[in-house]
Order: C-alpha cells, then structure tokens, then sequence
C-alpha cells in the first residue's frame, strides 16, 4: 500500500513545476556565489560564505520537498488552523522574545539557527484562508464571511506591522486575486490595479499632479459620457490628443516656457467646479460625491506632504519612512537604486558575462545576495538573462494557475491561488525595486535571494500546493 | 459553488501577471539596451586608473656634460574621508602654504570626491618632504606622490633648453595623450623635443569597490602598460663656449649664434638678457613667470632666433657671390668710389678714394661698389625688366637661408623679411622702379631683416664655400640614434666655388687689415664681415659675422649687439673671443675680454646720452 503510494506520488508529480524551482533554486545560486564572488576564496563549498550556506540551505529545501511529497496529502487542510494559530503564537513572541536588527524584531536566534517567523507566517495564511473560503457554506456576498477572511490575512498581518516589517505586510494584499477568484467584485480587483498604478506613477511625477491628471480624465469621461461608451471614448481620445498637440506646441515653438505639472494643475482646477456645478444640476448624486472625494484625496496629499516636508523634523520623517518600509538612503537621494539601475544597466544586451560584474561583486550595489540579487542577473546576463529569469517566474506563477483551475477541491484550487499571488507580488515588487518601478521595499525574490528562512518558506509554500495537485483525484 | 461561474476570471488575473511582466521587459529593455550611460556610470564607479609618470630624458651637451636633469619632487595627495583630526597649523608649515589656502585646496578635494585621492600640493621640494615624512604618521588621510622636477645644471642657455610646464586645456583637448597634471616642454629643446624626452606614460587599471578599496588589477592587468623612460637627448651645443657667450653679452641686449659649418651643428646660440631657467621650476614658476614677462627687456624673447635686423653691411658679401655668379662682375671688376655713390638725387655715402677691386671692396665695405654692382645685377638685360632679375635675386638670396625658415629643430624660428616683387609693384607700380628705387639692398638696408641664425647660416654657406647643412640644436637622440634626416642634407646655393674663394679672401682681409681687425686671433685665420644695421630707434647696431680657420673653418658665428654702433665696436671683439674660446680654449687677449664682460649697453642713462 504504502509503496504503492509512493510509486504513485512519483507519477503525478508535476515535474514541470520541480524542474522550473529546480532551474530558479540554482540559477539563484551562481548568482549569490557571483555576488559575493572573491577571487582569493573560490571554494563552492566553503559554508563560512554565503554561497556555501545557502547550498547547504538549497540540500535542505530537497529534503522538506520530500518529506511533504511522502507526506499525507489530508493533514494540510485538517492541520491548517493549528498551522496558523501556531504561527500567530510565534508572531506574537517575537515581538517579546525576537532579536532585534535593522529596526526591526523579526528574528528568532536559536543557537546557530536564525528564523524569521514572518516568512512562514505566508503559507499558514494561505492554508488558513483556503481552509476558510473552501467551506461549503461560504459566500462572499455575505458580510460576515467576508469580514472573517480579511480578518484571517489582517491579524499576523497586523502582527508583522508591529515589528515593523512593512515588506512582508504588503504580500497579504496579494490576496485580493485569491478574494477577486472566488467572487469578490472586479471593481476592487480594478481599485487595487489603479491604485498600484497611482502610486507607480507617482514615483516618476508628483502625486499631485498624478491625481490633477486623474481629476481631468474623470471630469471629461463624466461630461462626455452621456451613459454612452463611444462618447466616453471620444472624450478621453480627444484630451490625450489635445494635450499631445499643446505638449508639442510648448516644446518645440515656446522652448518649454509652460511647465506641464504646473498647466496639468490649473486644468484640474478650472474642470473641477464644471463637473460640480453639472453634476448638481443633473442630479446626479454619484457623480458629485466621486468628484467631491477625488477633491478631498487632493488636499489630504496636499496636507499631507506639506506637513511631512515642512512641519515635520528630519527625525520624525525618518521615523516614518522606516514604518512604511522605505529603506533608509545612506548617501542621499535614492542611492541604493540609482547603483542598482548601474548595474543592471551597465550588463546591456548579452551582459558582462558569469563572475564579471563589477558593480555587484565590488559593494557599490547595497544587499546583492539578499533584495538585490536581481542586479547581479541584469549586469552578468545581461537584458537576455533577465528576461530570462522573468520568462521562468511567469512559467512558474502560470502553470500554478493551470493546475489550481484543475482542482476539484475547492480548498487546493484556492491554496493554489494564494501561492501565485504571494510569488507574483514578491517578483513584481523584488524586479520593480531593483529597476526603479517601485520604491525600495525589503522583501526577498523567491527562490532566488540569499537567505534560509525565505527559501525553505518559499518551497513548503510551493509543494503543498504540488502535493496537493499529486493527489487531485482522490481529493474532493 | 462559484467554481464553474468564476473559472473564467483566471484569463484576467493572467492577464494582470502577463502584462506586469511585459512593462518590466520593456523598462529593462531601455535601461540595458537603449541607455548607454549606465555603462558609463558603471565604470566612472570601479576603475581607478593609476598614471605611471615615467622619468623625462636628460639633456646632454656635445661634450657630454649634463644640462638638464631630474630631480625627485613630492606631490602631497589627501583623500578627505579618511582624514581625521589633524594639526592643520603644523601641515601647512611644513608645506609652506597659508591655512586660507590649504583650506580652499580641501575643499576642492572633497569636492571632487571624498572618497578618493586628489593632489592637493604640487611639486614638494626634497627639504620639506623630508620633514613632512618623519611626521607623515600625524596626518592620516594625506599622501606623497613621487613625481620629478626639471633641474637645469647652468643657469645659462634657457632658450636653447627651454621650459615644461603643466599642460593646459587647450593642449590636453588637442592631445588626448596629454591630462590634467602632465608636464610638456613648451619652448626650446623641451618643445621640440618632447615626443623624445617625456617616454610614455605607463597606466594601471585598478578595479576598486565601494569604498574605494582596491580590489586587484583589471583583468589581471591586461590593459595595463608599463611605463617608458624618456629617451636621452645630446645637444650640439658647447656648454662651455655657450656660458662664455653670455658671459660676454652680459649687460648688453642682442644676440650671438655659432655653427659648425660642416654639419650645421649649433654650438652656442645666445639671447641676451636671458634667464636662469630653474627660475621655471615647479611651484618656483608661478612666480617667476609673471615677472620675466613683464621686464621690459624680454628676457625670454629669443633674440637669436626670434629677432630681425637688417644685415647691414654682412649682406655685402652675398650681393658679391650672386654678382659673380650672374656673371655682371668678376673678381677683378673695379668701380670708382669718390667719397660715395650718386646717380640722380641717390646719393650713398662713402669713405674711400679711387678705384677699388671686389677683395678691396669687402675689405672696406665700400658702398659706392656694391651700389654699382647691384644697379648691374637689378639692370641685367637677360632678366628683361628690373622686377623679373629682382626675383632672381631675391631666389639667390633665399638659396642661402636667408629671409625664409631655415627649417632647424628650434621652434618659433621667424622667416624674416626679402619682400617679393610684387610688394615693390604694388608700392611703386609695375614698371616704375629699378636698381637705384631699392638700392639700399645692395648694402642690406631697407626692406631687409634676418635673424642672427639666418645670418650665421649665411656665414656657414661662405665658409662650405657653397652650401649649408640645416642648423639644428640635437645631434643625437638616446645612445646613438640620429636626428631627422633633412639635418645631413647639404643645401646647396649652386654658385661656383672659386667665387666664394674671391668673398673668402676679401674677408680674410676685413680681420687682418680692414674694418673687423678687432676680431683678429693670433694664430689663427679669420674671416669676417662687420656691419652696422641702422636703428630708426636709437643708436645703431653692431653687427659681426666670421667663420675661422680659413681653410678648414671650424665654426662660424654671427653676433649682434644692439645699440652697440659699429660692427667693429662691439660684435667684432666679441666674435673674436668666442672663436678663440671654442678654438683654443685659452684667451690671449684678456684686455679685450675684460672690456667686453665690463660693457654696459643696458644702463639707461648711458642710452639716453647716445
């Protein structure tokens, strides 16, 4: 029976995914290994450098694959509760009993043995949560049902908060693709799609003018709507060629003398009172509430960035920036991703080729083996390694996507979900830092960034999904 | 369940992944691919190149003796983020610079970069660097770079040797081999020379991390290049013979060229005021500099080869050879002089009586004679009309190296002044001038000027007794390799030999018995010719061009004494001296020589009297 089992636990592996960690957990490795790469010590096995750990971490990671893949197949749901309530216990203790480093207790020193409590916090979340939303009864149309969920991602999330950890907080929001699957409205999904690209934006313009650009599209959708698509369409068409046109006129006859931000502002100002007045007169009450509160996200950005910059010492604005996570800027302004575009940069098409990135090997990138390990693959592969790598994350979070749709459990399909979401936003907030799409936020790349506690996390999260998955038949 | 009715929003959620992944593609396809200066940043971050300044050549003259050489020197380099507290007071003592001033330096240097080492002194002389190093231990942050400092072991022959100084904008934009610290000669040897004497510098590349650590070579040093020593450059100049000429110009303004004719070699080439040229050392320069430019008799203006004078009465000896040669007088042609040469309203002055022959004529410098001689030479019925056998004449007299750059390997050689016909056609107009318009040219004066090279050059051609070697200051670069090969190249004039024996014998005369027996040597036979070049601003100059021995001649020399009178006065003697100085090594007649170190031509109150 029990050979039997194992002999079948082979066959319904799903090798594509193993092969797709197995590519990811060695290519991570080279990468480490040429980051902290000396030429005066070139033993791989050497386990007082970090390469040599963190092969010793990978060795360990085959063996958890093991013990889950023999493992029963029925414990993770039955055990996911207890998981999660284990894990809360161990979130709450650090804070007491954790070691504290960078600013923050997240850390366990057991011996020689380092743990990061947060890391594992991920997949008793994600085992809770499927646990929860796969009841028979559950409907998330229903208040109640929905407040439990987000309770049961808030509380270690709330948790992390306090350490602080602002990183590992942000995954949890990852969860709204698991929320959007399993019914949630699409306009929250789309409220969080906008928001993330506000944000993004804001990061290359002042926010300012970002919501000032955002006043204008809305007001023009608004007036040129009429409940009609096309005219919704022709309106926003003809203020993207409009401001084409004036941008055009501005550059090349006036040499610049207006300042875009500045005319984006005033534009805003002067729709504003139309839409009002329009929508007043019309009756149409949502409208002047949403035209009412994207004026009050004004002055709250207003207010809230005249006071940071103004009223605010420099200790105190310090203090924030470290409780929202944003990395603190040893040598001025956005140092650590002015050197990490360096260095991707610097590796061009075709890179400068294993072992010969300067950028990364020399210190002049902060962290290179841990949140910055991204760098050492854009300066040492170049613009194809690192599409490379991209291409392999989206197979990976992809063919996740595939095998949870093929689920006829409830509680795996859902489990599969929060996996890709929680890889996915790692990836897109790991890349999007390292190449200046997103501010410095410190969380690992999965599978490949230096560290135990990230890796070993990352693999009992991947491979309960997969052992799950082997099993999907006898699974109802 | 929602399975079935949600399933399709797996698209989206894919879609969401998908789209993300693409926008990051793209923005690493225009930071990789598109954006060139990350490359650039990238490598402005790691290399540090270090320069290996290789040691400048030494100057030797023909007799070996050293001109100029190296001495060590002591750039005093800081990299602000390591210094700590230090005794500012006492650095500054040691290196001789006020607190205000090392401050600014500081500041630049953290400016620049604080991490990494920039010079904040220059050129440390061995005294206080030995002081600074025994406290060197006081001040962490600061470093010593050895570089070298030119040393000049004369304080003679500046001109000759020349000056280097630190390369400046222009030169380094213009030069890419040249940057912002490098030394390069600028005048003299040092300028023409430079290629030779300053070898080539060597250059490490070193990769250093984030602290500006090194961390090894680059590529195991593939693109490093050691450093080649300048080569050793001997000039033709006699030290000795050079150091005595200045010797004897001292207090006087003018200038004293000497070839050996044979090889066209230079063997003292004088400028006087001249200079001390360790005056234009190192940190020494920045005032010295100022000062010799704004004294207002120029010392570094190089009279020798910079200076234009007309030849005066030295010029007669070519109208003699290009009369000869163009067949309008033979060695035995006589003009009468009575007291002066008149036709019409021209009337050149003149001192003599009866009629005189072409070796007489030299040996008195009779004007009346080459006026008449230049009237035939100017009227010549085979040229046609005066201008066509004026351009002929002026191609003979260019065919000695006069009134053109003679092509030596000294820079800022001038071309000096023998106008084209056409200058006379468009002054006069064509067809309204002749021999007696320009007859002054027949005694070099007028529109005539050369510098005393051309005319020593001129002089050397008489002694060849036809033809000249380009002059030039190097004989010999390194152990044993030659100069450029125009300089073993005879320039020949292509008149006769047995014509320049007739001007030789004519000047033989002028020093035993005629107008330059001043410059008589015992014991030796020398041939000379004085002139005196009319001065529109003062007294006129003296002017003495000679060659010796007669037969075998050894050296030529051509000496210029401004307001000095005439030739006979002052140039001649000297001449003599310096003939008998490079020929005999001993002075006989030492009345002579001290009346020329005594001669004071610079005083102004003497001037003014004259």
């Amino acid at each position: 029976m029990s050979k039997q089992r194992g002999a079948n636990i082979l066959f319904s592996l799903d090798w594509p995914v193993l092969v797709l960690y197995t590519i990811l957990v060695f290519m991570g490795w080279l990468n480490i290994y040429a980051a902290v790469y000396d030429e005066k010590y070139t033993s791989i096995f050497d386990f007082g450098a970090r390469y040599g750990k963190q092969l010793a971490w990978i060795g360990v990671s085959y063996i958890i694959i093991i013990l889950i893949m023999a493992s029963n197949y029925r414990i993770y749901s039955v055990l996911s509760y207890f998981i999660y309530g284990a894990i809360i216990l161990l979130l709450a203790l650090v804070l007491v009993a954790g070691k504290e480093s960078h600013g923050a207790k997240s850390w366990f020193e057991l011996g020689m043995f380092k743990i990061q409590p947060s890391e594992f916090a991920k997949f008793a979340t994600a085992l809770a949560l499927s646990r929860f939303m796969s009841a028979f009864e559950f409907d998330m149309t229903k208040i109640k049902n929905l407040i439990i969920s987000v309770g049961i991602i808030l509380l270690p999330a709330g948790l992390i908060l306090l350490q602080p950890d602002m990183g590992s907080v942000l995954v949890y929001f990852s969860m709204i693709f698991v929320f959007y699957r399993q019914g949630l409205s699409g306009i929250f999904l789309w409220l969080v799609v906008m928001g993330i690209g506000i944000f993004v934006t804001t990061l290359q313009y002042e926010l300012i003018v970002v919501i000032a650009a955002l006043v204008i599209v809305a007001g023009v959708w608004y007036l040129a709507l009429g409940k009609n698509l096309i005219n919704s369409l022709i309106g926003v068409g003809s203020i993207i060629v409009l401001s084409g046109i004036f941008w055009l006129v501005n550059h090349f006859l006036l040499d610049d003398k207006f300042e875009l931000h500045l005319l984006i502002v005033a534009a805003s100002a002067v729709l504003t009172p139309a839409v009002l007045v329009y929508s007043y007169i019309k009756k149409d009450w949502i409208a002047t509430f949403v035209m009412i509160g994207l004026i009050g996200c004004f002055a709250v950005v207003f207010s809230v960035d005249f006071v940071f910059h103004n009223i605010m010492t420099a200790h105190q604005q310090t203090l924030i920036n470290v409780f929202l996570g944003l990395e603190n800027d040893p040598q001025g302004t956005e140092y650590n991703v002015v050197q990490s575009k360096i260095a991707i940069g610097s590796g061009g098409f075709s890179g400068k080729g294993y072992l010969q990135g300067t950028q990364t090997k020399f210190n002049f990138v902060p962290e290179q083996a841990t949140d910055f390990i991204f760098c050492t693959v854009g300066e040492e592969w170049g613009f194809v390694g690192a599409v490379v790598v991209i291409g392999l994350f989206v197979s990976l979070i992809l063919r996740i996507i595939y095998l949870a749709e093929k689920q006829r459990s409830a509680f795996a399909r859902i489990y599969g979900y929060c996996v890709a979401s929680i890889l996915f936003f790692h990836i897109a907030i790991n890349l999007g830092m390292t190449i200046g799409l997103v501010p410095v936020i410190g969380i690992p790349l999965p599978f490949f960034s230096y560290g135990g506690s990230s890796l070993w996390s990352f693999t009992i999260l991947l491979f309960i999904f997969i052992r799950m998955d082997a099993s999907r038949d006898e699974l109802l | 369940m929602n399975e079935a009715k949600y399933s399709d929003r797996k698209f989206i959620i894919g879609g969401i992944f998908c789209t993300i992944a693409i926008i990051y593609i793209v923005k690493l396809f225009t930071i990789q691919v598109m954006d060139s200066s990350y490359k650039l940043s990238a490598e402005s971050n790691v290399f540090r190149r270090v320069i290996d300044y290789p040691a400048r050549g030494l100057v030797f003259d023909r007799n070996g003796k050293l001109l100029v050489y190296n001495e060590s020197s002591y750039d005093v380099l800081v990299t602000p983020n390591a210094v700590s507290e230090f005794d500012t007071l006492d650095l500054c003592n040691i290196l001789g610079i006020t607190v205000e001033n090392f401050r600014t330096e500081f500041k630049k240097a953290v400016r620049y970069a604080p991490y990494k080492e920039s010079v904040i002194f220059k050129q440390l002389t061995k005294q206080r660097y030995s002081t600074l190093q025994e406290k060197m231990y006081k001040f962490p942050g600061f470093d010593v770079q050895k570089r070298t400092a030119r040393r000049y072991g004369y304080p003679y022959a500046a001109h000759v040797l020349g000056y280097i100084r630190e390369a400046d904008t222009s030169l380094i934009n213009r030069e890419p081999y040249y940057k912002a610290g490098d030394y390069v000669g600028v005048a003299g040897i040092e300028k023409s020379y430079e290629k030779e004497l300053r070898g080539i510098k060597g250059l490490k590349i070193y990769v250093v991390d984030v602290k500006n650590r090194v961390q090894g070579k680059y590529k195991d040093g593939k693109y490093d290049s050691a450093a080649v020593v300048g080569e050793n450059v001997t000039s033709t100049l006699d030290i000795d013979l050079q150091v005595y000429g200045e010797k004897l110009m001292q207090n006087k303004v003018g200038a004293i060229v000497a070839i050996e004719p044979k090889t066209g070699e230079i063997l003292a080439l004088v400028s006087t005021p001249g200079y001390d040229p360790n005056l234009l050392v190192g940190s020494d320069m920045a005032i010295n500099y100022p000062k010799l430019v704004r004294d207002r008799f120029r010392p570094m203006y190089n009279r020798a080869i910079m200076g234009c004078y007309p030849p005066g009465s030295t010029f007669k000896t070519i109208n003699a050879l290009i009369g000869m040669h163009e067949g309008v007088i033979g060695p035995t042609t006589s003009f009468p002089c009575n007291g002066g040469f008149s036709i019409g309203r021209h009337i050149v002055k003149c001192h003599h009586g009866g009629s005189l022959d072409l070796i007489s004529a030299i040996e008195h410098s009779c004007n009346a004679y080459f006026c008449h001689e230049f009237t035939r030479i100017i009227g010549d019925r085979k040229y046609g009309r005066a201008d066509s056998a004026y351009s002929n004449w002026r191609r003979r007299v260019q065919s000695f190296g006069l009134g053109r750059k003679l092509g030596s390997d000294l820079s800022q050689e001038v071309n000096g002044i023998i106008y084209s016909k056409d200058y006379f056609n468009r002054f006069y107009g064509e067809g309204h001038w002749s021999a007696l318009t320009i007859i002054s040219l027949s005694i070099g004066q007028g529109e005539l000027s050369f510098s005393p090279l051309q005319i020593c050059n001129a002089c050397a051609t008489i002694a060849n007794r036809g033809h000249y070697m380009i002059p030039h200051i190097v004989k010999m670069i390194g152990k044993d390799s030659p100069v450029d090969a125009r300089f073993y190249e005879p320039q020949e004039t292509g008149i006769a030999k047995e014509y320049f024996e007739t001007v030789i014998q004519g000047m033989y005369q002028v020093c035993e018995m005629g107008t330059g027996r001043s410059a008589r040597v015992p014991g030796v036979k020398v041939c000379g010719k004085t002139g005196t070049a009319q001065n529109p601003h003062g007294k006129d100059h003296s002017i003495f061009e000679a060659f010796a021995p007669m037969e075998d001649p050894k050296i030529a020399i051509a000496v210029y004494v401004e307001n000095g009178g005439f030739g006979a006065t002052y140039a001649a003697p000297i001449a003599g001296l310096m003939i008998e100085k490079y020929l005999n090594d001993t002075i006989t007649r030492k009345d002579v020589e001290q009346r020329m170190f005594n001669a004071n031509l610079m005083n102004i109150d003497a001037q003014m009297k004259n």
